[in-house]
């Protein structure tokens, strides 16, 4: 019930905090979702949606980063002389 | 990036499954609260690529399976009633109630109608004046924001035939109870990241210093989970018990203020029953005085007496305690299938049961 997608915002309707929306491409399916709890996020944002509200712009350098670092776990390792 | 496939790849879920190996010197037992990641868990078989003295144990984080059986049949006798039309996410039709379940009561011709997002049902309410729409809230952290701003955009519009029917749980102390039954063997949690993206981080420390266990908040995707019992066995290998976030990408420390907001707004903290687990302090939500008349609760004459549960010869407690799996319930793939379940972690995509079910059978 926790389960939160990924996509990407193409366009923004609405000015009042409460009715806010933006339409999301989810790998090609459109769907309208509130953005009541994501002041900040404009178009071209990654949101990460639970039950049609967006709970949070995904961070893309964090992600980069998280990604970044599992594949240089080995090499850190060799690095640091194995074992 | 669609933050999506890049989380499945296979070599580096290879090589996170290598590092685990090479550090893990002792046996570590963790417990990851959330149902979708056992899900994710039983379906990519990742307890499988760890090192055997790692064991992942799975938690409580199923809010379909803890609704207590008297708010079931609360739901059952609302949506039976001919004015009211009764909204739910799909994950609860076939929950059983004490005699029967919401999806018998739509079959019977009841007013039940499923949605995938509470604000469908303030849509429907505005859309039919002459009917009562209610929406059955249930959920941790992660729903409450969007539950509350449904019933705020219902107050904005001035609709008086919208109302919640309210068992919202807390994750905290769901944990802190686990850590403080004898039995417990959890010695490491990863915690459910979208309840920290919107509560943030913070109120796991005071947990994490008191039962000096290791918390680590988690992703969802499969290489969010292998990182996050890398994070928390490395924590343990080296004598650490800290909160760390894997889950960058959407937590951060403070959470999410603006959705906090509008759950503070609506909502005010309540004792709470767990079904299979029992009550717990503090640990649900319920609307405050000030939006009363979305209360379902209230609106409506309800019998509001506990319900003994069918015990029976599901062992659901247990296995939202973490003391024993779905395989091990006699009942289990037997007596007891997600056609004709006997409990709700049977019922529900992120109950443990159903997960074993439909991946492992
Ligand atoms: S397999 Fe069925 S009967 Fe056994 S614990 Fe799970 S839900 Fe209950």
């Amino acid at each position: 019930m926790c389960l939160a997608v990924p996509g990407k915002i193409i366009s923004i309707h609405g000015e009042d905090l409460l009715t806010r929306t933006g339409r999301v491409d989810f790998d090609g399916v459109i769907k309208e979702v509130s953005l009541a709890a994501t002041p900040e996020a404009t178009a071209g944002h990654y949101v990460l949606v639970h039950a049609g509200l967006a709970i949070s712009i995904v961070d893309e350098t964090e992600a980069r980063q998280t990604l970044e670092y599992l594949q240089q776990i080995d090499e850190l390792n060799n690095e640091l002389g194995g074992s | 990036m669609k933050y999506l496939d890049e989380y499945r790849d296979a070599a580096l879920v290879r090589k996170v499954a290598d590092e685990l190996q090479r550090i893990t010197t002792q046996p570590h037992t963790l417990m990851e609260v959330c149902g979708g990641q056992t899900h994710t868990i039983v379906r990519f078989g990742l307890d499988q690529l760890l090192p055997p003295a790692v064991e992942l144990i799975h938690g409580p984080g199923c809010p379909v399976c803890v609704t207590p059986i008297e708010i079931i049949d609360q739901a059952i006798d609302l949506a039976s009633r001919p004015e009211i039309t009764f909204c739910s996410f799909g994950d609860m039709l076939r929950v059983p109630g004490s005699q029967r379940d919401l999806l018998s009561v739509k079959a019977a011709g009841g007013h039940v109608q499923m949605v995938y997002s509470p604000l469908d049902a303030v849509r429907l309410a505005r859309e039919q004046p002459e009917r009562q729409v209610i929406f059955f809230a249930v959920g941790f952290e992660t729903t409450a924001p969007v539950n509350a701003l449904a019933v705020r955009q219902a107050a904005q519009l001035g609709l008086d035939n919208f109302s919640l029917l309210v068992s919202h749980v807390l994750v905290p102390p769901a944990i802190e109870a686990l850590l403080n039954s004898p039995d417990c063997r959890v010695q490491g949690f990863l915690a459910a990241g979208h309840v920290c993206t919107i509560m943030g981080c913070e109120e796991y420390q005071p947990l994490a210093e008191k039962f000096r266990v290791p918390i680590v908040v988690t992703g969802f995707e499969p290489l969010d989970i292998l990182q996050g019992v890398l994070m928390a066995v490395r924590q343990r290998e080296q004598g650490r018990s800290e909160v760390e976030n894997q889950y960058t990408r959407s937590v951060r420390d403070e959470g999410n203020r603006a959705a906090q907001d509008l759950i503070r707004d609506v909502f005010e903290v309540v004792p709470r029953r767990w079904r299979g687990i029992g009550d717990i302090p503090r640990s649900g939500l319920g609307l405050t005085p000030a939006y009363r008349n979305y209360d379902a609760v209230h609106k409506f004459t309800l019998n509001t007496e506990q319900v003994a549960e069918n015990s029976g010869e599901c062992i659901s407690g247990l296995i939202l305690l973490g003391q024993k799996k779905p395989h091990e319930c006699p009942a289990f793939g037997t007596r007891c299938t997600p056609q004709r379940p006997l409990g709700a972690p049977m019922v529900s995509s992120e109950g443990a049961c159903a997960a074993y079910y439909r991946y492992r059978m």
